[in-house]
């Protein structure tokens, strides 16, 4: 059952929600910072944190709780630092501008706790370029904030100084990765580093640091105003970890495309007719991207196999994977991710060799360079993917498709390489005949079609 | 002529540096301010920003080489960014983009010859709910038709 909520929602199309004002008619405005700053120490406040199961929201899902309890309990000669990910830029992905635009204080008062938590003084929300109205709106909180005495030397009156800053970036996909934007932080190449050390030990400026995605920071106060152990029971699936409530998009092929607030846990069925509105033209379903284009397709014809009663999944065995509940374990069983839980929905009728070609070229594009089977692996994904469309590839080109992909994998620093062959893999896997079709001349770029109906 | 940056970018610029430990942090957001006075990041811009910040002319160029958004060329008053990824392209994305070409009379990455727009094709925005979509200069024009895009169009060549 879908169960709407507005934990982080709750200023949305009120009018001038994203200002102070309206936070604290809503929220009632940092309240929730200012409890644990002056009554919680910061171990108390990291324990109660993990109680809450909020896996992260860009993707990787990792326990947020968990990441803080890495950094240095005691903060020695070197700084801390939070640095927040607001580098939206996976394709498919449309949730964090959404909290950026229309509730920038649940951003900020969630910085304060987890720069407390994690024994940090500043925070650096790093924002992809493009974003120009959630920069204004987040540095408009800001100050907000920092004029009430909620930033700033003594938060509340506690000795605990927190500032808040916005980093522009300046147009890399690749910055979104956690070490690459701590690169682009200190004003170099977005290049991924090498892992370990892990950020927790040397991150930005060569210090201990937390990085963790905007949606992530923002229901840290939903999540301590409600108590932590309640939030996490608001979701479909906190017996395995999975707690609280997040934002789901659903683009694409739908009548109603936009972002929701839901308890952890909905189903795609449920996601594309009761939030989507259903398919566009009423067509079939070909496949859906879980979570953006790093996350492996699924088709509707795919069903759960765990007869072993005790598998977690168990409880759907035999059903489509579109009526199991979204969560980062059930989507790692059904062999592909979570990712950011923004659903783009294909009709029947479309070209899955043109999707693959559209982000290959997209991988090409943003790969950083400094890993030769990503550089170049993207790169001919591309090329190929190019060539079959056009009809000039050969059946040996088809297949080289999969030796490319799979030298990518596992051979890089960064996990873009698998963010690349996965979902290659996946199409190749999923749509053989169609793929073939192009190799015989069966199927044409000219018939091809990525929209259901012509634009206009 | 070697680049200045005007006095209220000076007195940004000040601000920006004392939001980090280490003066080479502040290469992105200088640069950021030097396009937007001058359009482009000019061999000067790279000089002045190496200069600033105590950081050599192949750092600063490393950085401007790798990022999109900037310009290592001049480009016209306006930039018309389509999206062309995945989500938008289901959405007609592809369409939009042909669309421009047409009424422009111009390919991506081309400026018109009364140097007014440049177009260009963008990877994901972050718009995908209400694609498709460009951007234009600083703003997002999204659930684009083909009307709207005759009003943004005309409304930039004015």
């Amino acid at each position: 059952m879908l169960k709407r909520t507005d934990y982080l929602t709750r200023t949305y199309g009120k009018p001038e929600g994203w200002k102070l004002a309206a936070y604290e008619r809503e929220y009632g405005g940092y309240q929730v910072a200012k409890r644990l700053l002056t009554t919680m120490s910061r171990e108390q406040v990291v324990d109660e944190a993990k109680k809450a199961n909020i896996r992260g929201r860009g993707g990787a899902g990792f326990p947020m709780g968990v990441k803080w309890s890495f950094m240095p309990k005691v903060v020695g000669a070197k700084p801390h630092y939070l640095v927040v990910n607001a580098d939206e830029g996976e394709p498919g992905t449309h949730k964090d501008r959404t909290l950026m635009e229309l509730n920038p204080h649940a951003v900020v008062e969630g910085c304060i706790i987890a720069c407390y938590a994690i024994g940090a003084h500043v925070a650096y929300i790093y924002v992809r370029d493009e974003l120009h109205l959630s920069k204004t709106r987040l540095w408009g909180a800001i100050s907000e904030a920092k004029a009430r005495g909620f930033l700033g030397k003594a938060p509340f009156g506690k000795d605990w100084e927190v500032e808040v800053y916005v980093h522009s970036g300046a147009g890399a996909y690749i910055c979104g990765e956690e070490t690459s934007m701590l690169n682009s932080i200190e004003g170099r190449r977005g290049e991924p580093r090498m892992k370990p050390p892990f950020p927790a030990n040397a991150g930005a400026f060569g210090c201990p640091t937390t990085v963790n995605n905007l949606e992530t920071i923002a229901s840290v106060p939903a999540a301590f105003g409600l108590g932590c152990d309640e939030w996490s029971k608001l979701s479909a699936l906190h017996t395995i970890g999975d707690g609280g409530v997040r934002l789901y998009g659903i683009n694409g092929h739908v009548k109603k495309p936009g972002v929701v607030e839901l308890a952890v846990g909905p189903t795609f069925n449920e996601l594309i007719h009761d939030i989507g509105g259903g398919v566009l033209g009423d067509k079939a379903i070909m496949c859906v991207i879980p979570g953006g284009s790093s996350t492996p397709v699924l088709r509707p014809s795919e069903t759960v196999n765990a007869p072993d009663p005790k598998s977690p999944m168990h409880p759907h065995h035999g059903k489509s994977v579109f009526d199991v509940p979204l969560g980062v374990e059930t989507m790692r069983q059904c062999g592909t991710m979570l990712g950011t839980c923004c659903v783009t929905v294909i009709a029947e009728g479309t070209d899955p060799v043109w999707c693959m070609q559209n982000l290959m070229q997209f991988y090409g594009h943003e790969s950083c360079g400094q890993c030769t089977p990503c550089r170049e692996g993207s790169a001919w994904l591309h090329l190929v993917c190019t060539k079959l469309l056009d009809g000039e590839a050969t059946k040996e080109e088809l297949d080289s498709l999969h030796d490319i992909a799979n030298g990518i994998m596992g051979n890089t620093i960064c996990a873009f390489g698998e963010g690349t062959a996965m979902p290659a893999l996946a199409f190749l896997q999923k749509f053989r005949p169609e793929f073939e079709a192009y190799v015989k001349g069966a199927r044409k770029r000219a018939d091809a079609k990525l929209t259901v109906e012509p634009w206009s | 002529m070697p680049f200045a940056l005007s006095p209220e970018r000076e007195r940004e610029l000040q601000q920006i540096l004392e939001r980090y430990p280490t003066k080479m942090a502040a290469t992105l957001p200088l640069l950021h301010l030097c396009q937007e006075q001058n359009g482009w990041i000019s061999d000067e811009v790279i000089e002045f920003v190496s200069q600033r910040l105590d950081v050599s002319t192949a750092h600063v160029q490393g950085v401007v080489t790798f990022y999109t958004l900037y310009n290592r060329k001049p480009v016209g008053k306006h930039q018309v960014w389509v999206c062309r990824t995945l989500p938008c392209a289901l959405r007609g994305g592809y369409d939009v983009l042909a669309y421009c070409e047409k009424k422009l009379g111009v390919h991506a990455g081309e400026t018109t010859p009364d140097g007014k727009i440049t177009l260009r094709t963008a990877e994901c925005l972050a718009s995908c709910g209400t694609g498709p979509m460009m951007q234009v200069d600083k703003d997002y024009h999204e659930n684009l038709t083909r009307e709207r895009v005759d009003a943004i169009l005309a409304k930039l060549s004015e």
